[in-house]
C-alpha cells in the first residue's frame, strides 16, 4: 500500500523549480504534495502527483534527474493531536523517519502525511495496528 | 580481409633504414628552410649552425628550437618556405591559448598529411566496406579535414559531418550504418550518451572510433569504449605540424606510432632544453621533415610525454610515443600546486560519476579560488539529501586526494555544462594573471 514519490534533482539558481513544475504543468500533471530539502548548491524536490507515470516521462523529457521512491501516506483528522499519534506509534516501535511532510486533502476533509522510513513494511504493520488508515495510491490519484 | 597497413613499405621499415632516411630529408629540409626563410636562417646564424653542420639525425640538437612564441611573431608569413602561390590551404589552431596561428600547406604537404590519416583509420580496420563518420569540426580546425581526407585515401565512404547538431548525426549513423567514428573525446561521450537516451544504441553500426585533439584519460576511453560498444583509439597532432596523423594508436592501444618518415620526435628536458634518453619523461619536440610550406625544426609542443621504441606487436617500426601526461598550457597553477584537469576526470569517472565538469578558477583577496561544477547523474542521486551530500564529500575528498589541493564541488543540473561540440571548454581561469 506504498505511494509513489518522485524526487527531482534541483540545481539552486533562479528559475530551477520553475522549470521542473512547468514540465509537470506542461504535461498536464497535478501536484497533490511538494517538499524541498536544500543543501548550499542543490535541492531535493520531492512530489506527490496524480499520474508518476506521466509526470516521470516529463521529467526525463525535459531532461532532469529523478527517481522514484515508496513512500508511505498516512491519513490523519484534520484535528489538534492527530499527527503527534502518528509520530509516538512509529517512535514506540523504535522507527525513525528519514523526512516527513503533510498536506490536507480537501475531498476528504483529512490531512494526509507523507512518510519515509527504512522498513516501509513494518512501519505500515504499527499504524495499521494503532488504526490509522493508510491513503493508497488510486486514492492520492482521485484527490 | 581488411588491410593491416596503409603504406606497409613505410610503416614496418627496419629502424636503421628508417633512420637512414629520416637522415637524408633532415639534411634537405634544413637545406630548404635556410634557402627560404630568413627568420630560421636568423635564429641559426645566431647559434652559429650552418646547413653544412647538419649532416644526419645524430646533429639534429645543434639547430635552434622554434616555439609557439616564433610563430606568433612571423604571424602570418614569416616561417612560409614555399612560394605563395604554390599553397592551396591554410589551417589555424583553435587560439584557446592566445592568438592565432596560421599554417600553410602546398598540395603535397595536403596528400602527406591525408596519407598519415589513412594509416591512423587503416590501423583501426577501416577499408573500403568502411562508413567513416567525421564529427570533427570542418574549417580552420584540422579535425575534419584531417580526418576526412584520410578516409578517402583508405578508400571509406565519408560522411563529412562536421560537428554539432547532434540528432542528424545520431539519425545519419542508424540510417547510413557508420562504422568508424572520428571526432573529439568529448564530443564521443556526448554521443554516447545522447544515444543511450534515444535508446537506438542497438541500430548503431559503429565498432572503431579516432578520438583525438583533447587530453582524455583511459577512464574516458573505458567510459567511451563501454557505452558504444567500440575500440577507441588515439590520435595525435597539432596545426603547426599538420593536423592529426602525427602520430596514432594501432591495435595494442598502448601508445601512438609517430609517422617517423614526416616527423623526427625528440624528448627534451623542459627546463634546459637538453635531449633526453629514449624513455625518460620530457617535452615533446618535433621536426617535420618532408613540409614544404610550413616546415619547423625542433618545435617545442609543451606536450609532457615518453618515447618507446620497444617492437610492437602489430609489427609497425615506428616509435611510440605515450599519451602526453598533459599539455603544460593545459596545466592550472593554483595555489602553488599544479593541477590537470586530466586528473579531474578521472576521479570522476573512478566514483561514477559523468566526465562532464568545468573547472572555474578566480582570484579574491589574493587567494585563488577553486570550483568544480560536476553535473548530477542518475548514479548519484537519492531521493535522501543526506546520502547525495555524503556523496559530494566522497568526491571532494577524492579530488583532494588526486590533487592535494582543496576544490569547491557544485553539482549542477545534467547538460548545464556547455558542450562546444569541437572541444570542451574544461577550463575557465577568471584570474587574467598573464594579461
Amino acid at each position: 500500500m506504498a505511494v509513489k514519490q518522485i524526487s527531482v534533482f534541483v540545481e539552486n539558481k533562479s528559475g530551477g523549480l520553475a522549470d521542473i513544475t512547468k514540465a509537470l504543468s506542461d504535461a498536464n500533471v497535478n501536484i497533490r504534495a511538494l517538499s524541498l530539502s536544500e543543501a548550499t548548491d542543490f535541492g531535493v524536490l520531492r512530489l506527490i502527483v496524480d499520474d508518476v507515470f506521466a509526470a516521470g516521462n516529463a521529467l526525463k523529457e525535459s531532461g532532469h534527474i529523478y527517481n522514484i521512491t515508496d513512500v508511505l501516506a498516512v491519513a490523519g483528522e484534520d484535528k489538534p493531536g492527530s499527527i503527534t499519534k502518528i509520530f509516538t506509534v512509529l517512535a514506540e516501535a523504535g522507527m525513525s523517519l528519514e523526512y516527513a511532510y503533510a498536506f490536507f486533502a480537501k475531498s476528504q476533509e483529512k490531512a494526509i502525511m507523507i512518510i519515509k522510513v527504512a522498513d516501509r513494511l513494518a512501519a505500515k504493520k504499527v499504524l495499521k495496528e494503532a488504526g490509522i488508515p493508510l491513503v493508497k495510491e488510486e486514492e492520492i490519484a482521485k484527490l | 580481409m581488411a588491410k593491416k597497413y596503409y603504406q606497409p613499405e613505410i610503416e614496418t621499415m627496419p629502424v636503421e633504414q628508417l633512420k637512414a632516411l629520416q637522415s637524408e630529408r633532415l639534411v634537405k629540409q634544413v637545406k630548404h628552410v635556410w634557402d627560404n626563410v630568413p627568420y630560421y636562417r636568423a635564429k641559426m646564424e645566431e647559434k652559429g649552425v650552418t646547413p653544412d653542420d647538419i649532416k644526419g639525425i645524430e646533429d639534429l640538437h645543434k639547430l635552434p628550437f622554434v616555439t609557439k612564441d616564433d610563430l606568433r611573431e612571423a604571424y602570418p608569413y614569416g616561417l612560409l618556405a614555399a612560394p605563395l602561390k604554390d599553397c592551396v590551404r591554410i589551417h589555424s589552431t583553435s587560439g584557446t591559448t592566445g592568438k592565432r596561428v596560421v599554417a600553410f600547406y602546398t598540395q603535397n604537404d595536403i596528400d602527406l598529411w591525408d596519407d598519415c590519416c589513412a594509416r591512423a583509420l587503416t590501423a583501426v580496420g577501416a577499408d573500403e566496406e568502411d562508413v567513416v563518420h567525421v564529427s570533427y569540426g570542418y574549417g580552420l580546425f584540422t579535425g575534419g579535414l584531417g580526418l576526412h581526407g584520410g578516409a578517402h585515401k583508405a578508400g571509406c565512404m565519408t560522411i563529412p559531418a562536421s560537428s554539432g547538431n547532434t540528432d542528424r548525426q545520431i539519425q545519419f549513423m542508424t540510417d547510413l550504418g557508420s562504422t568508424i567514428l572520428c571526432c573529439t573525446p568529448s564530443y564521443a561521450a556526448y554521443l554516447a550518451e545522447s544515444i543511450e537516451e534515444r535508446g537506438v544504441k542497438d541500430e548503431i553500426k559503429l565498432k572503431a572510433g579516432i578520438f583525438g585533439a583533447e587530453a582524455w584519460t583511459e577512464e574516458m576511453r573505458r567510459d567511451i569504449e563501454n557505452k558504444l560498444g567500440i575500440k577507441a583509439y588515439d590520435i595525435y597532432g597539432l596545426t603547426e605540424l599538420s593536423g592529426p596523423g602525427v602520430s596514432f594508436e594501432c591495435e595494442e592501444q598502448t601508445g601512438m606510432h609517430i609517422n617517423e618518415d614526416h616527423f623526427i620526435a625528440e624528448i627534451i628536458n623542459p627546463e634546459t632544453g637538453e635531449v633526453l634518453p629514449e624513455g625518460e619523461k620530457g617535452e615533446l619536440v618535433f621536426t617535420s621533415i618532408t613540409k614544404e610550406a610550413f616546415p619547423l625544426l625542433r618545435y617545442r609542443t609543451k606536450d609532457l610525454c615518453i618515447l618507446s621504441r620497444k617492437p610492437c606487436s602489430c609489427g609497425r617500426t615506428h616509435i611510440k610515443m605515450r599519451k602526453p601526461m598533459g599539455r603544460s598550457d593545459d596545466m592550472l597553477i593554483i595555489r602553488g600546486v599544479n593541477v590537470f584537469p586530466s586528473q579531474i576526470e578521472t576521479v570522476l569517472l573512478n566514483e561514477g560519476m559523468t566526465p562532464n565538469y568545468q573547472i572555474i578558477v578566480d582570484r579574491k583577496n589574493n587567494t585563488d579560488t577553486f570550483d568544480i561544477n560536476v553535473e548530477m547523474s542518475q548514479e548519484m542521486f537519492s531521493d535522501n539529501l543526506a546520502e547525495v551530500t555524503a556523496k559530494e564529500k566522497q568526491l571532494v575528498a577524492s579530488l583532494k586526494a588526486m590533487l592535494g589541493i582543496q576544490a569547491k564541488v557544485h553539482l549542477v543540473a545534467p547538460k548545464s555544462i556547455t558542450r562546444s561540440e569541437g572541444k570542451a571548454v574544461r577550463v575557465i581561469d577568471k584570474r587574467k594573471l598573464y594579461d
